[in-house]
């Protein structure tokens, strides 16, 4: 009996705890939604209740604005460009790594390892200077190499414990029968990778939908920004339009909800992949 | 061509190698498939790191030549600003946050919905959410929860008839606001790593330790955490990192202020090196902040594989 209501009370004091934290993570996201939906004035005196009538200006004000696809366009060309860069250059590198002894190898994965150590804010100033002499500034090159170049290191090492753990027969096997190594990686070795390709993909794609300060120092001009450029710059607009900014926000953090549901199987291979097994 | 001094052997061992390593195959895609990642790397983050090192040692604007050497000014400028002082201390006040608040909630989320059954997924998904969102939109987000005519403050302050309070622009508070919105995105990350750790402790030991009348409590204590510290290292370890980073959430929120009470060391480099174009001052907080990563990492190596190694 006794034993029976101390579970209970422990249920119940774990659903509550569970139910608050849950709460407190989705109500500022649901405001924001709601927010948008508001008048200033119905903004200012409930900005957390539904709203008193749906008022779908706001949020089709910004869809029929251009800008606000050109932003989108934009962001996309760099994420899909930067992941595409990412997920060859490391993958053909990594392949090598895992496939070929050959003198050096060793001291070439340390160096390129080294780029986990240290963020890209230590050297934004000779980065961006460096950007401006190649004659990338205002470009989205100028954002795609050194954002693929940023992601490439945690990449390679996820790439290469993966090609480690294919079945050595398989190459021996194909190597008799003629297939030389770059034809057997292109044949084999990735459409037996789509998990890795999957996870290291989908990382890089929102570590570049998401990032701000690169483009900030690289792209000047408003119609190459991307949308965290963009979102920012209409906060500047709309001061104290609340209702605007935060229409703009849910049609921005809507797709990257929805994609997070549909991926998350392989950000969290991601993550786990590589923090448990250092 | 033979007339070199080098040892014969040596040369041709060397040679036979390449020339093997033709035959079978293997230079082709040793010199087709590196150089892009090399290149690309060396480029566009070796390169400008170097750069950073040099130009820490120079007055420069980033045009014409780089002819104003300086020596260690910039640096002995840097440890005089008291504005970089208010930095160091934020990502130190920021580390604890994380280390003291964010971790152990995380671990408390993990501990709880660790266990593989739908509603667990749900919290789960719930959580780890605000992870992936754009740390500029969640800014955003809070900027207006915090906001003194419209938020959560708005409400309480009208509520109990009190003078509106604009916490973001208040130097008491604005800086908390920053750690409670770095709590709220990141905490389900680091919940992430602990509960792919609990995941993987072997479900014998916790059965052993209930046969013998362990209580819940020692279970997690004596069984469960110490089985896991490995990732609570690592998990304190991108804490740390990631508090030595912090650059999009501020600005939306607080734009390093009030009075500049807010920057994080990013926000520092970004407003007085690089939006000035001092381009020598800029570098040395990034060779500043170069350091204390390598450190940090140093730290991290040491305290995972020394206590490996001592299992």
């Amino acid at each position: 009996m006794n034993v029976r209501r101390t579970s209970l009370i422990s249920a119940l004091a774990r659903a509550a705890a569970l139910s608050l934290v849950a709460a407190l993570v989705i109500l500022p996201l649901l405001a924001t939604f709601l927010g948008g939906f508001k008048t200033v004035g119905e903004l200012r005196t409930s900005p957390f209740s539904l709203p008193v009538s749906w008022n779908f200006d706001f949020y089709g004000k910004i869809l029929n604005d251009g800008v606000f696809w050109t932003f989108l366009g934009n962001s996309l060309v760099v994420s899909l460009s930067s992941v595409f860069l990412t997920l060859l250059c490391s993958s053909m590198a990594a392949y090598v790594f895992a496939q070929i002894k050959f003198f050096g190898s060793g001291s070439l994965q340390s160096y390129l390892l080294l780029g986990m150590m240290f963020p890209f804010a230590t050297a934004i100033v000779p980065l961006f200077l460096q950007v401006r002499d190649i004659g990338l500034l205002d470009n989205p090159l100028g954002v795609i190499l050194p954002q693929t170049a940023f992601s490439m290191a945690f990449a390679i090492v996820l790439f290469r414990s993966f090609f480690r753990q294919l079945p050595k027969e398989l190459f021996e096997a194909a190597y008799v029968d003629g297939c030389g190594y770059i034809g057997f990686f292109f044949r084999f070795t990735l459409p037996l990778s789509t998990p890795i390709l999957a996870t290291v993909g989908t990382f890089a794609f929102v570590q570049s939908w998401n990032n701000y300060l690169l483009p900030l120092i690289i792209l000047n001009d408003r119609a190459r920004y991307t949308w965290p450029l963009g979102i920012m710059q209409f906060r500047g607009e709309f001061l104290v339009e609340w209702n605007m900014i935060l229409a703009f926000v849910s049609l921005t953090i809507a797709p990257a909800l929805v994609f997070f549901l549909i991926t998350q199987k392989y950000i969290v291979a991601g993550l786990t992949r590589g923090s448990v097994k250092g | 061509m033979s007339a070199s001094t080098k040892p014969h052997p040596v040369k041709k061992g060397c040679m036979a190698s390449i020339r093997r390593m033709h035959r079978d195959g293997k230079l082709a895609p040793i010199f087709i498939f590196l150089p892009p990642a090399l290149v690309l790397f060396t480029i566009f983050v070796i390169w400008p790191i170097l750069n950073a090192a040099n130009f820490s040692m120079y007055k420069w604007s980033g045009y014409g030549e780089l002819t104003n050497f300086v020596g260690a000014d910039n640096f002995r400028r840097l440890l005089r600003h008291s504005i970089f002082h208010q930095s160091l201390w934020n990502s130190w006040k920021l580390i604890l946050a994380s280390l003291f608040l964010q971790i152990p909630l995380a671990m408390a989320m993990a501990l709880l919905i660790y266990r593989k059954t739908s509603v667990n997924t749900a919290f789960r998904l719930i959580f780890f959410a605000p992870y992936i969102l754009a740390e500029v939109a969640t800014g955003l987000i809070w900027s207006f929860i915090f906001d003194g005519d419209y938020g959560v403050t708005a409400q309480i302050t009208r509520f109990f008839g009190m003078d509106q309070l604009y916490i973001l622009a208040d130097k008491r508070y604005a800086f908390l606001t920053i750690i409670t919105v770095i709590v709220w995105k990141y905490f389900g990350y680091h919940m992430m790593i602990f509960i792919a750790a609990l995941q993987s402790v072997p479900s014998d030991l916790l059965e052993a330790a209930e046969i013998d009348g362990a209580s819940p409590w020692r279970i997690i204590w004596h069984v469960k955490l110490p089985l896991i510290s490995h990732a609570i290292k690592l998990s304190a370890f991108f804490a740390i990192v990631g508090a030595l980073q912090v650059f999009d959430i501020i600005l939306p929120l607080t734009n390093g202020g009030p009075s500049n009470s807010t920057h994080s060391l990013v926000s520092y480099l970004y407003y007085f090196g690089l939006v000035q174009l001092n381009v020598g001052y800029g570098s040395a907080v990034g060779v500043c902040l170069f350091f204390l990563c390598v450190i940090t990492a140093f730290g991290y190596k040491r305290l995972a594989i020394g206590k490996g190694a001592g299992l």
